[in-house]
């Protein structure tokens, strides 16, 4: 009876993480759309690359049961978590070195009507945290490529 | 230096065999036996042996995986609701946090953990701070920081400027 539910309720665990992860790749995509700039989009890619690749690997090894190919996947969701955040960091610090500036304080989503204008004034709005940012700054690069 | 090479030597015999699967093949045996003893030698050659090459795993730093990972649900599911929420009230912002750890491992786990909860990057590492943009200004507790900064600490034995090393139980 338990023997003939077992693979059932595998293959159940396993759809649900799956379908979890699928759920935050997702999420994480529209995040990568809608959200205003560099930086913050950087933390929508993050939950693609945190929550959502592990919750698929982690439906796989279900899937798998004990084997070798389930080993072989905790391997890869363990060299993801080592590597996801240094990419992101390497990612992010070379904007930054770059001149790159976040923007800073409240932000809201456009209304529908208004999407084309309202990021232009936001964008004109934000000078004093740009200059605080600036004078945080030690890098030597000078900032002239974020005009364009 | 001598128990390095031996940790090495069982790491890497262990994870040839496993990611190989051909346990009676004595060619490919042989030949996994012999690159394992070729890449050892090769690392005693450049004199590159020490705690940071051996991939040192224990029980502690399961146990920091193990919070680690619940606290990246969380945070996860803060994100997720902010991007998903049809106002997509966010305020981004750049805080320093302070850097205690006196261990290059420390500081990385750190950083890296950081990194790792969405929702916070770090994005330059200086002296004793690191600088951190976050999605959301609730983001930015020190006092979190302050914790998971512990627990990173003590996760890979950092004793964190000299002082002790503060003692958690690893859920």
């Amino acid at each position: 009876m338990i023997a003939e539910f077992l693979p059932v309720a595998q293959m159940l665990i396993a759809s649900v993480l799956m379908l979890a992860g699928v759920f935050f790749v997702i999420a994480g995509a529209i995040g990568v759309i809608r959200l205003p700039d560099f930086y913050t989009r950087m933390h929508a890619a993050g939950v693609t690359d945190t929550l959502g690749a592990e919750l698929i690997i982690f439906g796989l090894i279900v899937q798998a049961g004990i084997s070798q190919t389930s080993l072989k996947l905790v391997f890869i969701a363990f060299f993801l978590f080592l590597t996801s955040p240094t990419a992101t960091h390497a990612v992010v610090g070379a904007a930054w070195q770059s001149g790159l500036k976040p923007k800073l304080g409240k932000y809201k989503a456009p209304a529908p009507g208004e999407a084309k204008a309202k990021p232009k004034t936001k964008s004109k709005a934000t000078p004093p945290a740009k200059s605080k940012t600036k004078s945080k700054r030690k890098s030597p690069v000078k900032t002239t490529r974020t005009k364009k | 230096m001598k128990r390095s090479a031996l940790v090495l030597l069982v790491l890497l015999a262990g994870y040839w065999l496993a990611l190989s699967g051909y346990l009676d093949n004595p060619v490919l045996l042989s030949v996994g036996a012999i690159s394992v003893v070729l890449v050892v030698a090769m690392v005693w050659r450049m004199g590159i042996i020490d705690t940071e090459t051996v991939p040192y795993i224990h029980g502690k730093s399961l146990g920091y995986f193990a919070w680690m990972f619940v606290q990246i649900t969380k945070s996860n599911i803060d994100v997720v609701k902010a991007v998903l929420s049809p106002d997509m009230e966010i305020s981004p912002k750049l805080t320093k946090v302070p850097l205690p750890h006196s261990t290059d491992l420390g500081r990385v786990t750190f950083a890296n953990s950081i990194t790792l909860t969405p929702g916070t990057v770090s994005v330059e590492m200086q002296d004793d701070v690191i600088l951190v943009h976050a999605l959301l200004a609730s983001m930015t507790d020190q006092k979190a920081f302050a914790d998971m900064g512990e627990r990173a600490a003590w996760a890979v034995s950092d004793p964190m400027s000299g002082k002790a090393a503060p003692q958690k139980d690893s859920k």
